[in-house]
């Protein structure tokens, strides 16, 4: 929002520091994936023979390309559930007075600040005392209800920026609330939407700690590559890291364009963290 | 303007599913705790307090909680010592490169919290990336092994994950610090450093009590780091709630341990939140 | 508006100071066309905060009324109410035999120019204009039909294609318009329509307005806080005030006989006389002239055009007073000047420019422009 003009002398301190912490941050990614390429597996410096073994093996690793794929499905199915309750929860929160408003609110942004383990276990209770049987399926429950939270606030922050004025003219011009939203909400929501969907993807294909305890016999990636990692050190799991790592940067790159050709579009994560302050306002 | 109907079509659904998928197990969880286990390892659905008092007897349950905490307070201070002054510099220095580093502090979330601490193990393991660069340039000639399966490679490895959590709300408060008021403040005679403590630091605590929540919630409880590279010293509370459920099959402990903790983050995302509406002046 | 001297001697015929009753004038006019809307009596409330109180009006077919009233006085939540995006805590609306405040917006024969046009930026200007039409399922030809009328009638024919965030603000309130008025609403509602324009376009499009609605012939009710725009453009004045309606009356009516004495000062410049009746005479300060009104404390707005430098001789009945100058303000054609006479009574007087500099002056004004307003006490 600020133009960042103000005339603020330079200074060689911060910059230093900013230095540090982007190093920091990237170090570990760094070393992930030049390990991935090389010979001698992970660790030792420096690294030698670089090869493209790892990478055969992978490919040749069926567990691992079945976990991708239930990876997938779950996360495809999370982002569906996420969003056809998020949204109307948007909504609710934005335009509905109802008892127990300000405790469903707390409730739904819960689980995005509370630790995974929580979220997980209680979940755990609830499927063992109604006798579910712990599948691929319970994993897509979890991280429906889980990520709720992010398509709340994602489209509530949307919602905060709609002019009302705009639903207003179309009821106005006589279209009822069921055209209304998918002519004019809906559209104006757009980025929100779309952000909010590759967030809980992405969200949901990295997330573990409350599939750690939803998982029935189907590994989900995270926990498949959690099992080989307890096992020992499995260079192969750089590889399927470098390659996911690319893969995010595409759908950042692609979303950030997107976010810039439509203009006045905000920054996910931001919104998420914005709207999500101490989580339960 | 909305009808009754379309805010009971908006509202139901969420508020269904809400209370199926997230209040009951809260409930659940509740029931649990006052619950315990035969010695043929069945749940008793007899109400008791034996979990609370075994909690309160046994010192190994307080001494986890408390390193815990410890460790969560080290990952918060040093997330804000990283973050904070790099949200700075990106608010107020960065000019136009501004939004590039500003993803750029992003894309590190994007790649799988258990592949970078992960890496982290690479980086500090004895035969690992650093003791073979140390012993490679002759600064030490037998590996240090305290630097994986320690507390400190857990404080590492979380501060690591949560600096960008940190870095977001901060950000965005100093974002929203009207920048007129910087330049009144040095038309009225104050320094930037005068200005940063009197003017941009105040307008921001509400972002720096909200990233410090997000990086103490979060590795408060953590359970993967610890098991990945904490060792026996860097266990965690968690840790043992995953025992619980696990090995150990003891629910209602478990179940009481996660209670408590959920009332621990409850009341701390209460406090902050009363601390955010007490800073924020809009 | 501004002549200093000449046609008070009509204006002396024409008021009666005694009987001031803008409802009953209100009434007449709008019997003269079958009423359209009848909203009776309206309020509302939010939270503890009364917005509208017992709000009555009749709107009549083909008649341009303005509701005017500052910032806070209710009146964009009244143009809410009859649009149907607030509902009325208490009260009804009539449209001809039917209950208009039970029907969702959508159902409501009456649209909307929004104050910042709420055109959809994700639309053209084309499917703006074409959105009730569409949504409402009519015939592709027929929309395609309606629409290019609608867009040539507000000249935007060529710029159908363009985005709203392509064209200027003066061709976003025409495309507004068109939008509203394609679907033949019988009343159309404008929320401080030209509020976002400059001053030029706006005085401009104040005059294309009224033209557009004579030539529809639908019954427009415009929000305003601006009481010139309103009394140029309007048939008749809903003041609000604080939730209430002060005076309905037509601009001329609403300017030389004010109701109350906030009319009096919100529409144009006036002096308020405070005066005493005591048999048949009325004295303020050192004022005084012959009245029937009975006994008791009086007010009365005096316009500043009214009163003028005094001559010698006149007719009888002449009230006059001296005083010092204390402030000349040039307006052009003419200049306002404060004049401080005995007791503290500032007179405000209206002259033609080019009088020069001004010290002390004779004053004098005809008793029976001194219009008997009621006071207006404070709300809230």
């Amino acid at each position: 929002m600020s133009e960042g003009a103000t005339n603020l002398p330079r200074s060689r301190w911060l910059l230093v520091h900013a230095g540090a912490v982007f190093a920091f941050l990237y170090l570990p990614i760094a070393v992930l994936i030049l390990y991935s390429f090389n010979g001698q597996g992970v660790g030792g410096f420096p690294p030698r023979n670089l090869t493209l073994d790892w990478y055969r093996i992978l490919f040749a690793d069926e567990p691992i390309w079945d976990a991708v794929l239930n990876s997938l499905q779950v996360a495809f199915a999370a982002m569906v559930i996420a969003l056809a309750l998020g949204v109307p929860a948007a909504l609710a929160l934005d335009r509905a007075q109802f008892p127990g408003k300000a405790l469903f609110r707390r409730l739904v942004l819960l689980p995005l600040i509370l630790p995974g383990i929580i979220t997980g276990l209680s979940l755990l209770m609830l499927f063992n005392v109604t006798g579910t049987k712990l599948s691929l399926m319970t994993i897509v429950l979890g991280h429906g209800t889980a990520l709720i939270s992010v398509a709340t606030t994602e489209v509530f922050a949307g919602l905060q920026k709609l002019d009302r004025r705009q639903e207003e003219a179309s009821l106005d011009l006589g279209a009822t609330y069921w055209q209304t939203f998918w002519r004019i909400t809906v559209p104006n929501l757009k980025l929100s939407i779309i952000g909010a969907a590759l967030l809980i993807f992405t969200l949901s294909m990295d997330e573990i700690a409350v599939s750690f305890f939803l998982i029935g016999r189907d590994n989900t990636l995270p926990l498949e590559i959690w099992g080989r990692l307890r096992r020992g050190i499995t260079p192969e799991i750089n590889a399927v890291s470098t390659i996911i790592f690319v893969f995010s940067l595409v759908t950042i790159v692609f979303w950030y364009r997107l976010r810039v050709r439509s203009e006045g579009g905000a920054d996910v994560g931001m919104e998420l963290l914005e709207t999500s302050e101490g989580s339960a306002k | 303007m909305f009808s009754r109907a379309y805010k009971t079509a908006v509202a139901a659904p969420p508020l269904l599913w809400v209370s199926v998928f997230l209040l009951a197990p809260y409930l659940l969880m509740f029931c649990y705790s006052f619950w315990s286990v035969s010695s043929s390892r069945t749940i008793v659905h007899s109400w008791n307090l034996n979990n609370y008092e075994e909690l309160l007897a046994k010192t190994v349950y307080w001494q986890t909680l408390l390193r815990s905490m410890w460790i969560a307070a080290r990952v918060m201070l040093f997330s804000l010592l990283l973050g904070y002054p790099l949200a700075y510099f990106l608010s107020f220095y960065a000019g136009k490169r501004k939004d590039l580093l500003y993803q750029m502090v992003i894309v590190p979330l994007w790649v799988s919290y258990l592949v970078r601490a992960y890496a982290w193990k690479t980086i500090l393991g004895s035969d690992g990336v650093l003791n073979t660069l140390l012993q490679y340039v002759h600064l030490t000639r037998h590996p240090l092994d305290f630097l994986l399966y320690s507390p400190f490679a857990v404080v590492l490895t979380l501060t690591h994950i949560y600096t960008p959590f940190t870095f977001l709300p901060i950000y965005a408060a100093l974002e929203h610090v009207p920048r007129n008021l910087v330049e009144a403040s040095h038309d009225l005679g104050a320094t930037p450093v005068q200005t940063f403590w009197r003017v941009i630091f105040p307008l921001s605590i509400p972002g720096v009590v909200a990233g410090a929540t997000f990086a103490f919630v979060l590795s408060l409880g953590d359970f993967l780091a610890p098991l990945l590279l904490g060792g026996p010293s860097g266990i965690m509370i968690s840790n043992i709630v995953v025992s619980l459920f696990g090995a150990a099959y003891n629910w209602p402990l478990g179940a009481a341990i996660s209670l408590g903790m959920l009332v621990i983050v409850v009341s701390l995302l209460f406090f902050s939140e009363r601390l955010e509406k007490k800073w924020s002046f809009s | 508006m501004g002549h200093p001297t000449g046609p008070w001697t009509e204006k002396r015929l024409m008021v009666s100071p005694t009987t001031p009753a803008p409802a009953v004038t209100a009434s007449i006019q709008s019997a003269a066309k079958p009423t359209l809307l009848s909203i009776r009596n309206v309020a509302k409330t939010f939270g503890r905060n009364a917005v509208l109180r017992n709000v009555s009006l009749e709107i009549a077919e083909g008649e341009f009324l303005t509701i005017l009233g500052e910032s806070g006085s209710g009146k964009t939540t009244l143009l809410r109410i009859v649009a149907g995006f607030e509902t009325a805590t208490s009260g009804e609306l009539w449209m001809g035999d039917e209950r208009l405040d039970r029907q969702p917006p959508y159902r409501r024969r009456v649209n909307t120019v929004f104050q910042s046009y709420a055109l959809f930026p994700h639309l053209t200007v084309e499917q703006n204009v074409g959105y009730g039409l569409r949504v409402a399922k009519r015939p592709a030809a027929e929309i395609a039909q309606r629409v290019a009328d609608a867009l040539d009638k507000v000249k935007m024919t060529a710029h159908a294609k363009a985005k709203p965030s392509k064209i200027s603000g003066g061709q976003q309130q025409r495309v507004a318009l068109a939008r509203a008025l394609v679907n033949r609403p019988r009343l159309l509602l404008l929320d401080e329509p030209l509020s976002a324009l400059d001053a030029n376009l706006r005085r401009q499009m104040q005059v294309e307005l009224k033209s557009l609605q004579r030539e529809v012939g639908i019954a427009f009710v415009f929000v305003t806080h601006d009481q010139e725009e309103a009394m140029v453009m309007s048939d008749r004045i809903a003041l609000l005030r604080s939730g209430e309606l002060e005076q309905v009356a037509t601009p001329r009516e609403i300017y030389s006989r004010p109701a109350t004495a906030y009319v009096a000062q919100f529409i144009g410049h006036t002096n308020l006389l405070k005066g005493d009746v005591r048999g048949g005479v009325v004295r303020g300060g050192s004022l005084s002239w012959a009245t029937s009104l009975p006994d008791g404390p009086a007010l009365f707005s005096l316009r500043p055009e009214h009163v003028r430098l005094a001559g010698t001789g006149g007719p009888p009945g002449l009230v006059r007073t001296r005083g010092r100058v204390l402030h000349q303000a040039f307006h052009g054609a003419t200049e306002l000047i404060r004049v401080e006479c005995a007791d503290d009574l500032v007179l405000v007087m209206r002259t033609a420019s080019g009088g020069g500099a001004l010290h002390e002056v004779d004053l004098e004004f005809s008793a029976a422009d001194a219009v008997l307003v009621r006071e207006s006490p404070e709300r809230n």
